[in-house]
């Protein structure tokens, strides 16, 4: 492989801020000893065998399954959004994608914490609730809570690339559809649907993978009540000290993470080269 | 060429910024600290008065400060870990000693926080806050008074509890409510309070760490597990709140000042310890923070609601069923275990 000039810089790069640190996690994944002294390492799977326990096993699935049920939500409220707005007329469509992107702007934590003002007791929801005449409700502190959290910071990760991908549609293609004979909804279904998978492939991917990731918003929204796999991770980094154990679950959830993007990418295959590009 | 032009920019701006970080010829004290935890104006003071820069950091547990001090590389001047953590760094060589004879105003520190167990001779620390656990209410919340550990297992408060998300401190609420040693390393003991950390979950409305004040200010939960100083804070903002500390006993801690080793600057680490201990300045700081300062002369100085509060300053000699934390590096993986299960409970 020849590389230019800017292309070993890169190679550079890579090596120090993704290899490195990646052969790190594995290097940790497979040693015990006291994590503050890299003498003291030994060779070991306990930290994987410690993993497969019910308690870890339980905490994975109850990840894995709120990121699911987040990602389809983002998807079901998502596509619409991206195809609702990529039809309209290019001046409105460019403002409407902005005010999308606008939240983008604040920062994560922040807008966060925001929705512990809104849901909380005598939040501004439940205010507004007492003043009809009803019983508050209980938004915070449980999986309804840390799913919302999911949906509201992911959504956008849903509808950029499914909204670059069908305003890149070749228009010509419906018209055609049109032509010979059929009607809207087929056309979607037949035409349309199957152009934009790839940016409905790439937005599942970019909302899948912080969602299952993630530790801040069950930390903040689900009150720490229920741990998520993040929540495991960041624990055994920051209080527990056992960097080996930690790492071992990141490498478990990264081959998770790795083996839902191969099943995803495959999916992405079998359409290739019939539609629009995704960037 | 043209992207030569601009990577030939970007150097150069970066490099200008890198040298323009070193045209300060002032001396540099690096300070590792609790986050919320000084008066912004005291590092003020002792920048003019010494004519020094500070670099100020925070931390928000005695963990991450451990990792980051263990892990080398980076070289603060002066740090503040609790005692156990104190306990611990000494025991594995990340302290250096201080110099008394340089710290003329540690005869301002009142004798009892001065040779405590986590440091019998003071030979590496110095006190600057100290206080207590107890559990702070909202007295139009609840309908009774709240006085011991127990009543946070009391069917009646479900959904008012705060608890802290914290494996050590709320296994202590624990172990103290069975009347056991917070420092107990009885697997069967600890075993117990497990089962009594899970009977209690279906009650507790969060397990939280910093935002435990926004939610009893806000009266969104009515009880929470606190620490005094925070206590302080939320009463400044809540007149309905009380603190109260449980009768089956609970947690006293100290914040003290150290030099870490591969410290810098040592003299000045040494000024600026002795800088904190000025009665007028360790008045700022209580002042300001709310914690307890072990400092009688800078006590007085305090205004009066804080002097007279109770809850920062209460009889010393009351708190004699108190327990001091101690290093529990070798049991940490039980406590680990152990809130896992909690927290992974139904």
């Amino acid at each position: 492989m020849k590389l230019s000039k800017h292309g070993y810089f890169y190679l550079l790069w890579m090596a120090i801020f993704i290899a490195i640190p990646l052969l790190m996690v594995v290097y940790f994944a497979f040693t015990t000893g006291d994590s503050q002294n890299i003498t003291s390492f030994t060779f070991s799977l306990d930290n994987f065998k410690r993993f497969f326990t019910p308690i870890y096993i339980e905490v994975l699935n109850k990840s894995i399954q709120l990121a699911l049920v987040s990602t389809i939500i983002c998807l079901l409220l998502g596509y619409p959004v991206a195809y609702i707005i990529s039809k309209e007329k290019l001046k409105y469509r460019n403002v409407l994608i902005l005010l999308f992107v606008i939240p983008m702007w604040m920062n994560f934590l922040l807008r966060t914490y925001a929705w512990l003002t809104l849901l909380g007791k005598n939040g501004i929801i439940n205010y507004f609730i007492t003043k009809l005449g009803f019983q508050p409700l209980d938004l915070l502190y449980n999986d309804f809570a840390v799913l919302l959290g999911m949906v509201y910071n992911f959504l956008p990760f849903m509808v950029l690339p499914i909204f670059s991908v069908l305003t890149k549609m070749d228009n010509s293609l419906i018209e055609a559809s049109w032509d010979l004979g059929a009607n809207k909804l087929k056309t979607f279904l037949k035409v349309t649907l199957p152009l934009s998978l790839p940016g409905v492939i790439s937005g599942v991917t970019m909302v899948f993978i912080p969602a299952v990731s993630t530790f801040v918003i069950s930390s903040l929204l689900g009150g720490n009540k229920t741990y998520l796999i993040g929540n495991l991770i960041e624990q055994q980094f920051r209080y527990t000290g056992d960097w080996h154990f930690g790492s071992a679950m990141s490498i478990i959830l990264m081959i998770f993470i790795l083996i839902s993007m191969a099943l995803t990418s495959r999916f992405d295959k079998a359409k290739e080269g019939e539609g629009g590009e995704l960037w | 060429m043209k992207n030569k032009k601009v990577l030939f920019l970007i150097a150069t701006v970066f490099i200008l910024t890198i040298l323009s970080g070193c045209s300060d010829d002032r001396q540099t004290l690096n300070v590792y600290n609790w986050g919320d935890y000084i008066n912004p104006e005291v590092i003020d003071i002792f920048e003019d008065e010494f004519n020094v820069k500070v670099v100020y950091d925070t931390f928000a547990t005695n963990e991450d400060l451990y990792v980051k001090i263990k892990q080398g590389g980076s070289s603060y001047d002066v740090i503040f870990p609790s005692d156990y953590m104190i306990e611990r760094m000494i025991r594995e060589d990340l302290l250096q000693k201080i110099d008394l004879n340089k710290i003329s105003n540690i005869k301002n520190v009142d004798e009892k926080f001065m040779n405590l167990d986590y440091d019998p001779n003071n030979e590496y620390s110095v006190p600057y806050m100290w206080g207590t656990v107890g559990i702070i209410y909202n007295k139009n919340l609840v309908d009774r008074p709240i006085t011991k550990w127990a009543d946070l297992w009391d069917e009646e408060f479900k959904g008012e509890i705060i608890m802290l998300n914290s494996q050590r401190d709320s296994l202590a609420v624990a172990l103290k409510k069975l009347h056991y040693s917070l420092n107990t390393r009885d697997i069967n003991e600890l075993e117990e309070a497990k089962n009594e950390l899970i009977k209690q979950k279906p009650l507790v409305y969060a397990y939280q760490g910093d935002e435990i004040k926004d939610t009893i200010i806000s009266e969104d939960a009515a009880i929470g597990v606190v620490w005094s100083g925070d206590a302080v804070a939320m009463m400044r903002e809540n007149e309905n709140l009380v603190y109260v500390l449980p009768e089956e006993g609970t947690n006293l801690w100290f914040d003290a000042m150290v030099i870490p080793k591969g410290a810098k600057n040592v003299d000045l680490s040494h000024e600026f310890i002795n800088f904190m201990l000025r009665p007028e300045i360790a008045a700022k700081n209580a002042e300001y923070i709310g914690y307890s300062s072990p400092i009688p002369k800078a006590v007085d100085l305090l205004s009066d609601d804080l002097r007279n509060n109770e809850v920062a300053y209460p009889d010393f000699d009351k708190l004699n069923n108190t327990e001091i934390f101690k290093d529990p590096s070798d049991i940490l993986q039980e406590y680990d275990r152990i809130w896992t299960e909690v927290i992974s409970s139904k």
